[in-house]
């Protein structure tokens, strides 16, 4: 596989050390990482699993409006990042792989590389109760 | 024949002293020569100075490949002859910052108080390239640029051409934050320019007790430095960008603890001021004679 941006590199290098969930997906919407934290929203762990397409990931948590409807994945903070390649922030629900209900704050922004290379985006889940 | 000669390996701080004699004061600079002549120079650091000695026909055209503007890989800048003749043509390849333009960048340290002349005042014909993640042709060299792990904006530089692949990082810290140094190949830093490379020169610059009191500031540890080699299955390892404060002495117990102790399945030979390398025959290194040593 070909070797990820440094700029990637890096910002998994950094949320590998963060205690706050993480995930960071290219330009395609593959997420390529996600850190501990996240692995317990997700149920997986990402040693094992690896990267994941965007229709896997962006449905495994079952997100809702905080009504209780659905949202769809292009409402997604971190879609919006990717698409429309601007800082996006929303609260919503998720039901994580445990069965959790858990209510929480997604910021997401889109990842601008060195010579403006457009090389994806990170999103930091934050749990409301914290 | 692709001739690959050290002109400065030190690290970070030109050492002059009889304590340094073996391995050399003098910061970043290799040269690489072509079958066909074409020279390309990596870094301008204090040995481009020697370098300049060397050149007898000042009007040729020189390609200068900068990987970072750190200090020590720029201060040679001003001491090489073919920037003062009107009549050579000078090249420079080197990465732009998020916010400023290579002139720009470079003019901070060519420009008084640093330096008396200005960029702009060289009467050679100069002309600057920006890379980051690149390719372009000088000669018979197919040369790949990419960002990696340092301090500010830094690119390695993999040389390709018919004699075998050549890859210079001397400056990187692929380690910085990896647990377990290292994750896969497309997790490392650096790893697809020093993939299967005849010549890795790379920076070596810590014992792994020193590294430990100066992560990320950009270098590497020599052990960890052998692991990102092993990975990459390169053929011949220079261990490059001594630190300033390793001694011949310290630099040879260093080698002896590292690379002594490892059953390696590539060649290790840590770079010395003027030692010459020769492409697609890896086992010479014959130093250059030093002016003074007829
Ligand atoms: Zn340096
Ligand atoms: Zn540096």
């Amino acid at each position: 596989m070909a070797q990820k941006p440094i700029e990637l590199i890096l910002a998994r290098q950094l949320s590998s050390h963060l205690a706050m969930p993480i995930f960071i997906v290219d330009p395609d919407g593959t997420l390529l990482y996600y850190n501990e934290p996240a692995e317990l929203i997700l149920g997986i762990r990402f040693e094992e699993n690896g990267e994941m397409p965007a229709d896997e990931w962006s449905t495994i948590f079952t997100p809702t409006n905080q009504d209780g409807s659905d949202l769809p994945p292009e409402e997604l903070p971190l879609m919006i990042a990717l698409t429309k390649r601007c800082p996006s922030h929303k609260s919503f629900q998720i039901r994580s792989f445990d069965g959790l209900v858990r209510n929480i704050q997604v910021t997401a922004f889109p990842i601008t590389g060195q010579g403006n290379r457009f090389l994806g985006a990170m999103a930091i889940f934050w749990e409301n109760n914290q | 024949m692709t001739t690959i000669t050290i002109w400065g390996c030190r690290g970070s701080l030109a050492t002059p002293g009889a304590e340094f004699d073996k391995y050399g004061g003098n910061t970043s600079c290799v040269q690489i020569t072509g079958n066909d002549g074409t020279i390309l120079i990596l870094d301008a650091g204090t040995g481009l100075s020697d370098l300049g000695k060397t050149v007898k026909e000042p009007s040729k055209k020189y390609n200068l490949l900068l990987t970072h503007l750190h200090m020590d890989h720029i201060q040679g800048m001003g001491f090489f002859p073919p920037f003062f003749n009107p009549e050579a043509e000078v090249n420079i390849w080197g990465p732009s910052s998020t916010t400023m333009n290579l002139r720009t960048r470079l003019t901070r340290y060519m420009s008084p108080p640093l330096f008396p002349v200005t960029l702009r005042d060289l009467p050679c014909k100069l002309t600057l390239n920006e890379v980051h993640h690149d390719s372009f042709k000088i000669g018979p060299f197919k040369i790949s640029s990419d960002l990696i792990g340092h301090v500010g904006p830094t690119v390695g530089y993999r040389i390709e051409c018919a004699d075998g692949v050549i890859t210079y990082i001397p400056d990187h810290e692929p380690a910085l934050g990896v647990v377990n140094f290292p994750l896969e190949r497309q997790w490392t830093s650096g790893s697809a320019l020093a993939a299967n490379a005849d010549i890795l020169i790379h920076d070596a610059q810590y014992s792994d007790k020193e590294y430990n009191k100066c992560q990320g500031w950009g270098h590497s540890a020599f052990n960890d430095t052998l692991k990102f080699a092993a990975q990459a299955r390169v053929k011949h390892l220079i261990p490059f960008h001594h630190d300033p404060s390793h001694t011949d002495d310290n630099l040879d117990q260093l080698i002896s603890e590292t690379v002594g102790s490892q059953k390696l399945e590539f060649k290790v030979t840590a770079a010395r001021e003027r030692a010459v390398f020769k492409l697609p025959v890896l086992n010479t290194q014959d130093p250059v004679k030093k002016p003074n040593q007829e």
